[in-house]
């Protein structure tokens, strides 16, 4: 059976939270909350999740542990934690936008609001989530600046953006300068593809590679135990 | 001792315009509702409002009665935006604070502990700072390796009023909570010169850890003026376990014109008559 690209996109998002050892993973949004249970029910089964609520639960549901707002922010600048946020906007620098578009005195459209996105990217890793990868997203200047980029991010002691991923791929940070650099494409998507749909100038190297595949057992495990009802083929079109 | 049981009416006959408030619960959960849809009935305008936002802004916004706003976000939580919220801030219709979620929970610690300010490693590099000219940051005074580390200065968020829903209170304003998050309500109440708590029900003082831990104990009369007992009064955002959000209701509320909203629900003489109303809706949707 072949695989969909939003299976693809389950696979970059686990791989978020590979090697990460007894941290909360927090993924917003549906295809970053199955990465991250695939993650943990195969490479890396120490991670922490909670039930989106204030309880810390195993895969079956199983309380472990409470984990209310307030101990959950320590848990943010305590560093243990690896959140992957969505962005309205984000830049060639990282700089992610929740807020609003437009003039923040009196916005075009308001948005959530800055949320936790200042506290979490000083603190802990940061990645990302596109699920529709568009150059009103990857925007060469975000209209507010509520995740930091790694322009801005001089002193910041604890600052990492691991990656962003996106419906046509896997974006990361590791240029010289730190602007983002095309990681790897899903299977089925032309790097011209990804450039035309990022409004900055991209890095996008001579051999950018394929998303990895993922093993019958993941499969398996996306279709028939973690998404059994296809809800991820909703979040990214084939 | 004292007694501080009152009618919603007279909660909000204590409140002045101009006035800061605080609101307890978060998002579209465990929300003083009741209360705001007293002030909502009330003169009572010109508020600076404090509130990890929901849809108590979107009623205060919609009606009118903000000022200016200190939050980090106002969600609906099952409805990501809240339309009224927006509405208003499109509109330019009050001024906005918006700082992040932890420099609003240590700017409420400030408060309670009669601090100027805590410092946060939260806000530096980020638009916070732009948008709030206002904010300072400290230097670490201690010498560590990788040098003195620099902070936002988060200034104490000290309110006039706190209103927050809880599960259970007696009479002398011992509140508690029974669901799974505490969320700032006890912190409201200590930062504020007066807090008003509104409860599920209100039972006698040996009955709240009859079948309770005592860690469920959150609000301690010592920083309660007033005790208000409304059945539903979260209504129609979550209150566990006594009940979950209405999710049908708030689809309504988020999807209905505001000024037909407005005279359907919050036209009625008193927190019963909305109550009705509402039951009268969900007879209407079988």
């Amino acid at each position: 059976m072949s695989v969909s690209r939003s299976e693809y996109c389950v696979i970059a998002c686990a791989e978020a939270w590979r090697d990460n050892g007894e941290v909360l993973a927090s993924p917003m949004g549906l295809i970053p909350s199955f990465g991250a249970r695939l993650a943990k029910r195969t490479f890396s089964p120490d991670l922490l999740l909670t039930d989106g609520e204030a309880m810390l639960v195993g895969l079956d549901g199983t309380v472990e542990g409470w984990l209310p707002y307030r101990r959950h922010l320590t848990m943010v600048t305590g560093g243990r934690r690896h959140v992957m946020m969505g962005a309205g906007q984000i830049d060639r620098f990282g700089n992610q936008n929740i807020s609003c578009v437009g003039d923040w005195e009196r916005p075009k459209r308001q948005l959530l609001g800055v949320r936790g996105a200042p506290v979490n990217t000083l603190n802990n890793p940061v990645s990302y989530w596109v699920p529709k990868h568009s150059a009103r997203v990857f925007v060469e200047r975000v209209d507010m600046v509520c995740g930091v980029g790694y322009d801005r991010a001089a002193g910041a002691r604890y600052h990492r953006i691991p990656r962003v991923v996106s419906d046509l791929g896997v974006l990361d940070f590791a240029t010289p300068d730190r602007s983002m650099r095309l990681a790897s494409l899903h299977p089925g998507v032309t790097a011209e593809q990804v450039r035309e749909a990022t409004g900055f100038n991209l890095v996008i190297g001579d051999d950018v590679p394929y998303t990895r595949e993922p093993s019958a057992d993941e499969l398996r495990l996306i279709r028939a135990v973690i998404d059994p009802e296809g809800l991820r083929e909703r979040e990214v079109k084939a | 001792m004292t007694d501080k049981m009152m009618p919603p009416e007279e909660v909000v006959g204590r409140l002045r315009s101009g006035m800061t408030i605080g609101i307890g619960g978060w998002g579209s959960r465990r929300k003083p509702m009741a209360l705001v849809r007293a002030l909502l009935r009330s003169e009572v305008t010109d508020l600076t409002v404090v509130s990890y936002g929901g849809p108590d802004i979107g009623l205060l916004a919609a009606a009118g009665r903000i000022r200016e706003l200190v939050t980090a976000f106002v969600t609906l939580d099952s409805i990501p935006l809240e339309p009224h919220y927006r509405a208003a801030r499109e509109r330019g219709d009050f001024a906005l604070t918006e700082i992040d979620e932890a420099m609003f929970m240590w700017g409420l610690h400030a408060a309670a502990n009669r601090l100027p300010f805590l410092p946060v490693r939260a806000g530096i590099g980020s638009d916070v700072m732009r948008v709030n000219p206002g904010l300072r940051t400290v230097t670490s005074p201690y010498e560590e390796e990788g040098g003195r580390e620099e902070f936002v200065a988060v200034p104490a968020l000290r309110m006039d009023a706190a209103l927050v829903h809880l599960n259970r209170a007696d009479r002398l304003g011992n509140g508690q909570y029974l669901g799974p998050d505490p969320y700032f309500d006890d912190l409201f109440c200590e930062a504020a010169d007066a807090a008003y708590v509104c409860c599920e029900q209100l039972v006698e003082t040996a009955e709240l850890t009859k079948d309770a831990a005592p860690q469920t104990l959150l609000v301690s009369r010592h920083s309660v003026t007033g005790v208000v007992e409304t059945p539903n009064g979260a209504h129609f955002t979550s209150c566990a376990p006594d009940y979950d959000r209405d999710e049908a209701f708030q689809k309504l509320y988020a999807t209905t014109p505001w000024p037909e909203f407005a005279e359907r629900f919050l036209s009625g003489a008193d927190e019963h008559d909305y109550q009705l109303a509402v039951q009268a809706w969900h007879k209407e949707q079988r």
